[in-house]
């Protein structure tokens, strides 16, 4: 019987052997020892048409609960254009190839060349890859790369305020790779300044990672890194929300050599964690130790402006053993749709999301506070994720809200919770998720 | 393919937008933030409007090469159709909306997809549990990797540090290695082409952590003396780690599991039809032998026993967090289509239809072009060069005969890999190809051969019907312009 994904008739087949000199498909696995030929079943299902597989689909889809999201931890529900969906969907893009082929990979090219050029402007750093995997396997390229971009150092120190899973994801990749970790304590919800100076004075430190805006939300006052970390030798990457970075201090302002984090944030559906879109951006005299793929602009014979992947000195396919990294791709598709992200966003479509995601979660924030049933636990500044202390405990008051349709008090330890409001909740969501929670007090 | 010369920052006009977002009605703004923590002005981020946006990426996407507008003879990369449904599942709105923290019981279908996928997986392998949470080859290296150093430092076993490399490897394989901490020993091929036994054996120490292998090798040839490489580097105490870029040529036919391989990883978007994306998003699960079993990186999926109910929880036993989350989630519900769609009866075909399309092609081009190696191939091959002319004497070289494919309509193969030869053309068409397309390929090679005797100069100026022509590389490494 024939498959829609085959195109091969009986007498195509019988031809093809026929120029090959053999009678059977069989005889393609001569070289094979017959004891490794599998002659099983395979445990899979029976051949499904395309409305089973449909079916299927949506009989497992209604074992998921679409929740109203005000959570974020990495993971942020902000607004996917249309128009950025529909051009990821050309198949042009979709369906081609790595672009080594500059002659006929133009499109690919030229976009992740306007993406490294977006990723620069927004961190305020020089250059950027054309992206990774996801945020915490973009801070763990970075801390590598301070490794190798300082002599005889084998230490990096990360701060405690970062998400815990980008510590996680750092650290397992240290501890591989033989480089040494810290995590530096926090002091007051933020990154220890003094705790880090002394880490520092050792002398073996070749990078530091702080984030933009941490765990609880708040935004980093990173005065006076870059100075401490500098004359200790070392490099400063600071992980960003790049959403975030029309409106707050960019690494760049703030004196970092490296960025890094996950370009998510821009517009990417949430998809149950996944495809996701790490970003790494670097100042000049590092870009030869900037590891993934970099485009660069050049010409052809007649003198028209063309991309191309370039200082591929640094890659794994020339270097091998001894590459900056053992990454073979990027998140290409990925970085495409944030590019159409933020053309269709511009400035002023950037600054919106952000006004619109601050007013919404400071609306929520003193309305919880007023509720009585919340505490605040810092005072400093937060963008749209804040955490507070909770009088009813994590679990139980997670629970509660869950059977309302809401993901929301995501547990930071103790009874500290955190929120996340974006442009995608609107103030009757906020004002419903409120009056669960006013319920939630009078039958405490 | 048409030229279109613009970037979108040379369409941007001060004042036009292309968002559509609410207005702003709320009484706090991000301008109360402190000073010192903002950021100075606005980026300088384009400013159009969304048809000018939409036509210039439609623009971009005509200048680009894929596998719904031509045929991809490409080596090691199996660029197999991509079905359109899987992209419609993929972006089900039961599955898209999903928060990766959500509590279990609100993602019972996304979980249970992850553990269908793995067991469906497990079975085509012979691999008795996967993880799903790398994001691309390497990463399942890297991946794969570290469970093999987790492994021996369990055991105490802690002076394993060395890994076998075939000379004949993916460059990932020696970077993935030196990325977990391990030094690379080479092991030579023999003039067949297949790992050098002897080459081999006396490598084997109390201090090698295990050997990583692809098979079919990168030269497209099955290592026959797999069960002897088997027994002796597990006798010295290593283990055996699949590459599974090839894994195409035995999809149906052979098991990983069943030659004795402890690690493996996959590439979903070479063997199970996810798209490439021009570089992304792809996925590389890995899978392990039940004695590796409980060293999956965090996090994994876990069936309970009792009310059949799935959650996800830390592996402290594993070797940590390898990312955010749990892998390219949308990526795997695009391959568990793909294994739904092939089904049981069509699986067993993918393997041997690749090798006889692969097969079919070296058989018909051989006359032509230089074939090193000339036994039976598996999903691929390697030529080396053109037989009529050489690069020393007539200045035709492989790049030249890539370029002028490229005017026939068709992608290019993959060029000067393996290491082995100079002049390498590595060649992998795939089981979605028709008889139609492998003959039109062929009669483009075979003209492109006579060309290059009559006509060199169509060769070494080539491309000349592509957007642009090639690009002067050299410019680009030396004087690098790395953003507008």
């Amino acid at each position: 019987m024939g498959f829609a994904y085959f195109p091969h008739t009986e007498g195509d087949i019988r031809a093809m052997l026929d120029r090959i000199g053999l009678d059977s498909l069989d005889g393609l696995y001569s070289d094979v020892p017959e004891d490794v030929l599998y002659k099983g079943d395979f445990s899979i299902p029976d051949a499904m048409s395309e409305m089973e597989i449909r079916r299927w689909f949506d009989d497992l889809a209604s074992e998921n609960v679409r929740l109203k999201v005000f959570c974020g931890a990495g993971a942020y529900d902000h607004y996917s254009p249309s128009a950025a969906k529909a051009v990821i969907s050309r198949s042009e893009f979709l369906t081609s190839y790595t672009p080594y082929q500059a002659e006929v990979s133009q499109g690919t090219l030229r976009y992740i060349f306007e993406y490294q050029t977006m990723m620069t402007r927004l961190t305020g750093l020089d250059c950027s890859n054309a992206s990774m995997y996801d945020g915490p396997t973009s801070a763990a390229e970075a801390m590598l790369m301070t490794v190798a971009c300082t002599r005889k150092k084998s230490r990096v120190l990360v701060s405690a305020t970062l998400l815990p899973r980008v510590i996680d994801v750092v650290g397992t990749y240290c501890k591989f790779h033989g480089t040494g970790l810290s995590v530096i304590p926090e002091s007051g919800f933020s990154s220890d300044l003094e705790a880090f100076r002394k880490e520092l004075a050792a002398g073996d430190v070749a990078g530091v990672l702080v984030p933009g805006i941490n765990r609880y939300g708040i935004i980093e006052d990173l005065s006076g890194f870059a100075d401490a970390v500098h004359s200790a030798k070392a490099l400063l990457a600071v992980y960003s929300d790049p959403s975030s970075l029309a409106v707050i201090r960019t690494p760049g302002e703030w004196g970092a050599d490296i960025a890094c984090g996950d370009a998510q944030s821009l517009g990417i559906p949430l998809s149950f964690g996944g495809p996701y879109l790490g970003f790494l951006c670097c100042r000049q005299e590092y870009v030869r130790k900037l590891p993934g793929r970099i485009v660069g602009q050049t010409s052809d014979p007649e003198g028209r402006r063309c991309y191309v992947l370039t200082l591929q000195a640094r890659e794994q396919h020339i270097r091998r053993e001894k590459a900056t990294s053992n990454i073979c791709s990027n998140q290409s598709l990925m970085a495409l749709y944030v590019t159409v992200y933020l053309s269709l966003m511009g400035p002023q479509g950037l600054r919106r999301v952000n006004e619109l995601s601050y007013g919404g979660a400071h609306y929520l924030y003193s309305a919880l506070l007023d509720t009585g049933l919340f505490t605040e636990v810092s005072e400093k500044p937060f963008l749209k994720e804040f955490v507070l202390r909770s009088g009813i405990p994590a679990a139980v008051l997670q629970e509660k809200l869950l059977e309302k349709g809401y993901f929301a008090a995501l547990s930071c330890g103790d009874d500290i919770v955190s929120f996340c409001v974006t442009e995608n909740r609107t103030r009757e969501e906020i004002d419903d998720l409120l009056s669960v929670i006013r319920d939630l007090r009078s039958s405490k | 393919m048409k030229y279109y010369d613009k970037l979108i920052f040379e369409l941007s006009r001060e004042g036009r937008t292309g968002f559509s977002l609410p207005e702003n009605g709320w009484k706090d703004s991000p301008d109360d933030i402190p000073g010192n923590l903002r950021r100075c002005r606005l980026p300088d981020l384009p400013q159009v409007s969304e048809p000018d946006a939409v036509r210039h990426y439609i623009n971009l996407s005509d200048m680009n090469f894929g596998v719904d507008t031509g045929f991809y003879p490409l080596g090691s990369c199996t660029m197999k159709y991509n079905p359109k449904i899987n992209e419609e599942i993929s972006a089900h709105p039961g599955f898209s909306g999903l928060h990766p923290l959500q509590p279990a019981e609100t993602v019972q279908g996304a979980l249970k997809l992850y553990a269908e996928l793995s067991s469906w997986l497990c079975s085509l392998t012979g691999m008795s549990a996967f993880t799903l949470n790398p994001f691309a080859g390497a990463h399942g290296e890297l991946t794969g990797l570290m469970i093999m150093r987790q492994y021996h430092i369990s055991r105490g076993d802690t002076k394993r540090t060395r890994i076998i490399v075939p000379d004949s490897a993916h460059g990932t394989n020696p970077a993935s290695a030196a990325v977990c901490g391990l030094e690379v020993v080479q092991v030579k091929s023999t003039p067949a082409g297949t790992i050098d036994v002897g080459d081999l054996m006396p490598l084997l120490d109390d201090t090698v952590a295990g050997i990583m292998m692809t098979n079919p090798n990168t030269l497209g040839l099955f290592e026959t003396e797999i069960r002897e490489i088997e027994a002796s580097v597990h006798a010295a105490g290593g283990l055996l780690y699949y590459d599974g870029a090839n894994m195409n040529a035995l999809l149906g036919k052979v098991r990983p599991g069943d030659m004795g391989f402890d690690i493996m990883h996959l590439n979903l978007h070479k063997t199970f039809s996810t798209p490439h994306g021009g570089g992304g998003p792809g996925a590389g699960p890995v899978g392990v032998s039940s004695r590796l079993a409980g060293l999956l990186p965090s996090p994994v999926v876990i069936r309970d026993g009792k009310t059949g109910k799935f959650s996800m929880a830390g592996n402290p036993g594993g070797p940590g967090r390898i990312s955010g989350f749990a892998g390219n989630f949308g990526v795997l519900m695009k391959a568990c289509a793909y294994i739904m769609a092939l089904g049981k009866r069509n699986v067993t075909k993918v393997g041997p239809y690749a090798v006889l399309a692969a097969n079919y092609i070296k058989e018909s081009l051989k006359d032509r072009y230089r074939l090193p190696v000339p036994s039976l191939c598996k999903h691929e091959f390697v030529f080396d060069g053109l037989k009529d002319v050489s690069p020393a004497v007539d200045g035709i070289s492989t790049l030249d005969v890539a370029k002028r494919l490229l005017d026939y309509g068709f992608h290019a193969p993959t060029i000067y890999f393996p290491l082995l030869f100079h002049q390498s053309i590595m060649i992998e068409p795939t089981e979605t190809e028709s008889k139609e397309t492998l003959d039109a390929f062929i009669e483009a090679m075979r003209k492109i051969a006579d060309e290059a005797v009559s006509e060199p100069e169509l060769l070494k100026t080539a491309p000349h019907c592509t957007p642009v022509g090639r690009p002067d590389e050299t410019l680009a490494a030396t004087h690098p312009v790395l953003k507008f």
